[in-house]
Order: structure tokens, then sequence, then C-alpha cells
């Protein structure tokens, strides 16, 4: 049995911490927990997007809410610019994913290239090892090896583990994830109790660069071109109605179609080569299971095939029992036995061993149940 | 204890300067407009501080006019002295102030026509003598650069203008207090009191006597009527006297800020490869300026490295919200876009010593190195 220590506070004291502040409550209570421990802590605010007057994500509002809980801290606070980082890693994969028929996953590409990629560098550029944010997860580190795991956060409803797959592991040895122990109303509790100026701040959920979520809107903006049109069609190969383009539409959506006919419709595939998108009945979205790439593996080597491990592959989603029956350094097919909702190409596919993240890749296809 | 090298940002308030405004804050807190006595002691200190600040740069007392600062005396000289029914042409530069930039696009939205004198690779105006122009235009020129610290030929632009005909505004927030100024052949200047000791707040217009200037703040008659407004009195104050000291310590305040920013730049080239001047050599630059690019580094990332090692300097591209984009001034004087980002500005002033100059060098020569191991590149320049 390994010996596992608590995580959420791995470095010792007086070593520096840069923590992401984005002015919102888990982050600033992060950071004030990282203070309480006793770590030399440097607050940055990441600017991801947008102009000096946008609303919404990355707005002055937000780094003065930021830079006042600093203030409030006694910690050093800067706002450092990864607009390129961001438009190249997450921006412009997020219009081509949706214009080649996929559902992409911004918020985990943010994590993986900007987050605990370029932001890990600028900690280390101002002298720091360690990084830090708001998000909920745990870090497990081996006693003897030091080996960092990536662990579900104790508060289920507000577990970020999924987004957090594509992690490099030797920048996970080095995160701390001081809010991965904690409930969210304790979080709330912690905010009013320091006297946090954004105690009652109302929690962000959407894509923060697309914060009117219309997403399709945003797509044509950045296309730089109509989409094409295309073809509705259904089990039968019958045209049963028209689309204005296939970044519209995502697997097992079924509003917004525009279709009337006797039984629900939904999306069960795309195909953007043709601009085809596929609907049948809510039984045609269910998959004996996927193939993802790209993997991620958050273990020494690759999980043995005919392994049981549990699948997420979507953030609010109940993991199911799956079987692994390929697994290399690159991907890997999963069999759900009790069939897969809605398998979403474009979205991650995260593998849990328990609460442990074992593992993620990115949905390449769907395996179609047995006729 | 940190070590403060951001002098063109702002300047620390000298104490001499607190103690002189200190009354105006307590007991002597009249209206300079007020008839009674109170009144005539804040008249009296005013009317003081005004013929400091004129003396400072040979004008007449009656000459100035105080305002809120360097921004403000330059839009009240770009939009009182330009009327777009009577103007025909604004010169000016590309590597102004914002103060002067933004003004000037709002005149030429107005319908101003706008000319841009080239710069060379040190920021310094090329051509004055050759720029053929239906007279009158207003030259509107920065004496020195705020980021790089750039000194313009302001006699020769100044002979130019005036055997031409044009009227010559001339912004000297950055060099007043730094080099000797003075208001031969220039019709209006702007001044601020924050860049040379004094407090923040407050600055000044020169304007010739025989120049009209429209005001742009109207509801009283303070100012001689060119700028409405209570007059802020203890600012204005703290302003005169920080002139008097200025003019009176400007020749070792020159010496010692060179031997700095040399030492300074001695140390840099000594202990880095990759590191690029950006401000001039010589008298050619303010002496207290020194605005370098190391290959290879975020600016922002060494502001921040260098303060949390307790030194303050900045990056030229700083904006409002704190997060970098190229430096127009660099980018104006042929810099590539990543050198243009990333310029540090290193400016001396009265408190920095010797010791603290190796302290700084020592710094960024260990921040530039850890950022750059980071980076996976040496020198990238």
């Amino acid at each position: 049995m390994k010996a596992l220590v608590s995580q959420s506070f791995a470095a010792r004291r007086g070593e520096r911490v840069v923590v992401g502040m984005s002015g919102g409550v888990d982050s600033s209570v992060a950071a004030a927990m990282l203070v309480e421990a006793g770590y030399d802590v440097v607050g940055i605010s990441m600017r991801l997007w947008g102009g000096d007057s946008d609303g919404g994500c990355c707005s002055l509002d937000d780094f003065l809410d930021a830079r006042c809980v600093a203030t409030h801290l006694g910690i050093p606070f800067y706002v450092m610019d990864f607009r390129d980082a961001f438009e190249a890693h997450v921006v412009r994969p997020f219009v081509a994913e949706y214009l080649q028929g996929r559902t992409p996953n911004p918020c985990t590409r943010c994590n993986q290239f900007v987050k605990f990629a370029s932001f890990w560098d600028r900690a280390r550029e101002l002298g720091a090892q360690w990084v830090a944010t708001g998000h909920y997860a745990r870090v497990r580190r081996d006693a003897q090896s030091g080996a960092a795991e990536l662990w579900c956060a104790v508060d289920d409803a507000k577990d970020q583990s999924y987004y957090l797959f594509a992690m490099r592991p030797d920048v996970l040895a080095w995160t701390l994830f001081p809010l991965g122990d904690s409930k969210k109303d304790e979080v709330r509790v912690r905010a009013r109790q320091l006297g946090l100026p954004v105690a009652d701040k109302p929690d962000s959920q959407e894509i923060c660069f697309a914060p009117d979520r219309n997403y399709a809107a945003f797509v044509d903006r950045w296309a730089g071109r109509p989409s094409p049109s295309g073809a509705i069609v259904d089990e039968t190969g019958e045209v049963v109605g028209r689309h204005a383009g296939v970044h519209r539409f995502t697997v097992g959506q079924r509003r917004g179609l525009g279709l009337s006919h006797g039984e629900p419709l939904y999306v069960t595939a795309i195909d953007a080569t043709t601009q085809t998108v596929r609907v049948g009945p809510r039984s045609s979205t269910v998959a004996a299971g996927l193939v993802a790439n790209r993997v991620n593996w958050l273990c020494a080597a690759p999980v043995a095939a005919g392994t049981r491990l549990r699948l997420k592959i979507r953030s609010r989603f109940a993991p199911c029992d799956v079987t692994l029956e390929e697994a290399t350094r690159e991907h890997f097919v999963v069999r759900a036995e009790a069939g897969l909702s809605a398998v979403t190409p474009g979205q991650a596919a995260v593998l849990y061993d328990g609460e442990r993240v074992m593992g993620g890749g990115w949905i390449e296809q769907a395996l179609a149940c047995p006729a | 204890m940190g070590i403060y090298c951001d002098h063109n940002a702002t300047a620390p308030v000298r104490p001499e300067v607190v103690d002189r405004m200190l009354p105006f804050l307590r007991e002597a807190f009249g209206n300079a407009s007020s008839v009674h006595a109170a009144g005539s002691r804040a008249r009296c200190a005013v009317e003081e501080a005004r013929a400091s600040v004129a003396a400072l740069v040979g004008a007449t007392p009656a000459e100035i006019t105080f305002t809120s600062g360097g921004t403000e005396s330059n839009n009240l000289a770009l939009f009182g002295l330009i009327s777009p029914e009577t103007s025909n042409c604004i010169v000016t530069t590309p590597i102004e102030h914002a103060s002067i930039r933004e003004p000037i696009a709002v005149l030429h939205e107005r319908g101003v026509a706008v000319e841009q004198l080239a710069v060379d690779t040190w920021g310094r105006i090329t051509a004055v003598s050759e720029h053929v122009l239906q007279p009158p235009a207003i030259f509107s020129v920065g004496w020195a650069n705020n980021e790089v610290g750039t000194i313009q030929p302001i006699a020769q632009i100044a002979a130019a203008c005036r055997q031409a005909g044009h009227l010559l505004h001339v912004d000297a927030v950055q060099a007043a207090g730094k080099i000797p100024v003075s208001v031969d052949g220039i019709d209006v200047l702007s001044l601020s009191g924050h860049k040379l000791g004094g407090p923040q707040g407050v600055g000044a217009l020169f304007v010739r006597r025989a120049v009209t200037l429209r005001p742009q703040l109207l509801g009283g008659a303070q100012e001689r009527g060119r700028r409405a407004g209570t007059e802020n009195v203890p600012a204005i104050v703290g302003f005169g006297a920080a002139c008097r000291l200025a003019a009176a310590e400007l020749g070792g305040y020159m010496e010692s800020c060179l031997a700095m920013r040399e030492e300074l730049w001695q140390r840099l080239t000594g202990g880095l490869a990759g590191v690029h001047r950006n401000s001039p050599l010589g008298t050619t630059c303010l002496p207290n300026t020194l605005n370098v690019s190391f290959g290879g580094v975020r600016g922002e990332a060494l502001v921040a490295a260098l303060d949390l090692d307790g030194v303050a300097v900045s990056s030229g591209s700083a904006c409002a919200a704190g997060a970098g984009a190229p430096s127009h001034v660099l980018e104006a004087m042929g810099r590539s876009s990543d050198a243009a980002r990333d310029g540090i500005r290193f400016s001396f002033g009265r408190g920095n010593t010797t010791e603290q100059v190796e302290r700084i060098a020592a710094l960024t020569i260990a921040a530039v190195a850890r950022i750059r191991a980071v980076r996976g590149s040496g020198d990238d320049a």
C-alpha cells in the first residue's frame, strides 16, 4: 500500500507559490488558504481575452476585484497577458472543431495549454516552482517517489477533475489545489469570515470568451466565411430538413432542429465533409463504447486492457462503469456494459479508478451498438 | 527596503515640499479668490509658486496657468489653440504621450489635417526644415520622451517654426527638472508637478503673452480666465517649491543621474548577452532614463520579477489593465514587435545611490537569466 500524504499544501512553508486569481470567490479563498499555510504567495490575473473595455471575462472589473482581494491578503499581485496563447490554443481550435462537426471543450484546453503551461512558465520566471488555482480537485503525492496523482474533489457537485485530465504530469507535481478538500458552501463561508470583498459574487458558468452562450454566432464571426448549409437526414437516409451549418449542432441535441416529426428526434452524428446532420430516435444516441485519442495518462503507464474503470464523457455526467478494451500511449477504446448516451466527438473522455483520474483522451468516435 | 527606479512615472514628493504644503492643508485653507485674510494668504502663496514655476523655464509669471497636471495641460494646449475652423494642420511625431495623441486624433476626426514628423531609430526627429507647409500650422512635440528619454532638438524646431510662422507647443512634462528647459522660441509649453518632486494633481501651461488660447474649463475667472475652478492651493504651493529645488540642483542632479544610468548600462551589458538599448546615448537622452529590451524576456515578467525583489521599474508598454501591448514609441523607432512589447524602463531620481545601481543590476541579471532558462532560450535576439 502506497503512502499518500495530504496534498493540498504540499509546498514547504516560505516557498513561493503563484496563484491564479480571477477575482471570483474560489480563487480568492484559495489564495487566502495559501497565505494561511505560510507560503510566499504571489497573485496573478491571467488576461486571456478581450480589449480594455469589454465586459464579461477578463474585464477590468474582474481584475480590480482580484487586485482588491490581493491587497486585502497583503500579497503582491500582477495582471499578465496570455492572450496570444489563449487565442492560439483555445479560441481558434474551438472554432475549428465546431466547423469539423465536433463539440469542443475549451476549458480543458485552457488548463492544458495556458494555465498549466504558459502560466506555470510565468510562475517559474517569477522564481516560483509551485502554481495554485481555485479548481476543485485534489493532487495526491506518493510519499516515496513524489509522483503526483490527480483525484476528484471532495465536493462531488463542484468537482473539476474532468477538465484537468490533460495536465502534464510534471506540472501536476508542482500544482496545489487548496479547495480540493472543501465544499463550495464552506468556501463561501470562508470568504465571508475572511472579509473578502467578493464573498457573494455569483459563480461563473459559461464559456468565458462567449458569455452570451451563443456559440454558433461566435463561430460564424470567427470563421471568416459563411458556413455551408446542409441536409438533416434520418436513419432511412431521407432528407427531413435543412440546416445553416454543422457547428450549430452537437450529438445528443434535441432542441432547435426545426423538425416536426412524430417521435422526438436527436442528433446522432455530424458529418462535416458532406455537411450532413443525422438524426434518429433517442435509442440511436446510445453507443456501446468509444474511441479516444490524443490520450494523456496520469499514471505511470497505460492502464492494462481488460481493466474495469469508470468513465466520464461530460462534466455533468455520472461516471459509468466501462471496460478498457485497448490502451496505448496515444489512444484507448472502452466499452460500457450499459451503453453510453450521446458520445460526442471533441469532448473529453476521462477514466477514473475510484476517485483517481487515470488519464483521458479526446473522443474520436462512438462504437455502434450491435443491431 | 525597496529601491524605486521609476521616476518617469512619478517621483517621490520631496520632504521640503511636503513641509511647504502642510500649512495649506491645515490652517491656511483659504480660497485664493476670497477677499478676506485667509484668501489673501492663499493668493500670495499661489503667486509665489507661479513665479517659481515661471523661473524654472524662463517665463514670466503671467504666462503660467495652473492645471491639474500634464494631461490637462496638453489637452488645454491642443484644444485651446486649435479650432477646426481656423487651423489647417497639426504637425506632431509618432512617439508622443497619449495626452497628445488622443486629443490630436479627436481634432483629426473633426477635420484638422495631421502630419507626422519621421523619427530615427533613437526616436529623434530627423527633418524639420525640409517640412514645407502652409502656415500657420501648429507643431506639438514632446521635449523628452517618457518611455525612452529621447531629447528632441527643440531649439532647431523652434527656429524652423518661427521662420515659417508656425505655432509651437512643447510637452516638457518629462524634461523639466531633468535638463535645462527654456521657453525661448516656444509658444505653449506643458509642465507637471509630480515628475519633478512636487505632488500629483498639479501642472501648468506656459502660454506666451501674444498667443490666444480658448479656455476648456468654464465657470470662473481663475487663472486669468484660462482655466476656471478653485486653485488647488496646497498642490500649487508644492509644485512651486519643487520647481525652486529642481532649478537649484539641476547640475548635480544631471551629473549623478547620468553616472548611474551609464553604470547600470555597463553592468547589464557586462553581465548579460542580448541586451538592446532603446534609449539614445549621451546627451540626446534624459540623464535619468535607460530603456532596455532583453532578448527572449517578456517585459511584464521582468517588471514583476524585479518588483518581487523590491525593485520598482516599469515596462513602457504598461496599459491601464497592466497587461502588455507593444509600445507605440518603440514601434515608431523601428523595433520588432517583441522588443517593442518588452522594453524595460529604468528611470533614476534623487533618492537613488550607486549602491542601489549595483543591486538593481545584480537583481536584473539574475532575473533575466532565470526567465531565459525557463523559456529555454539564451539570446533569441
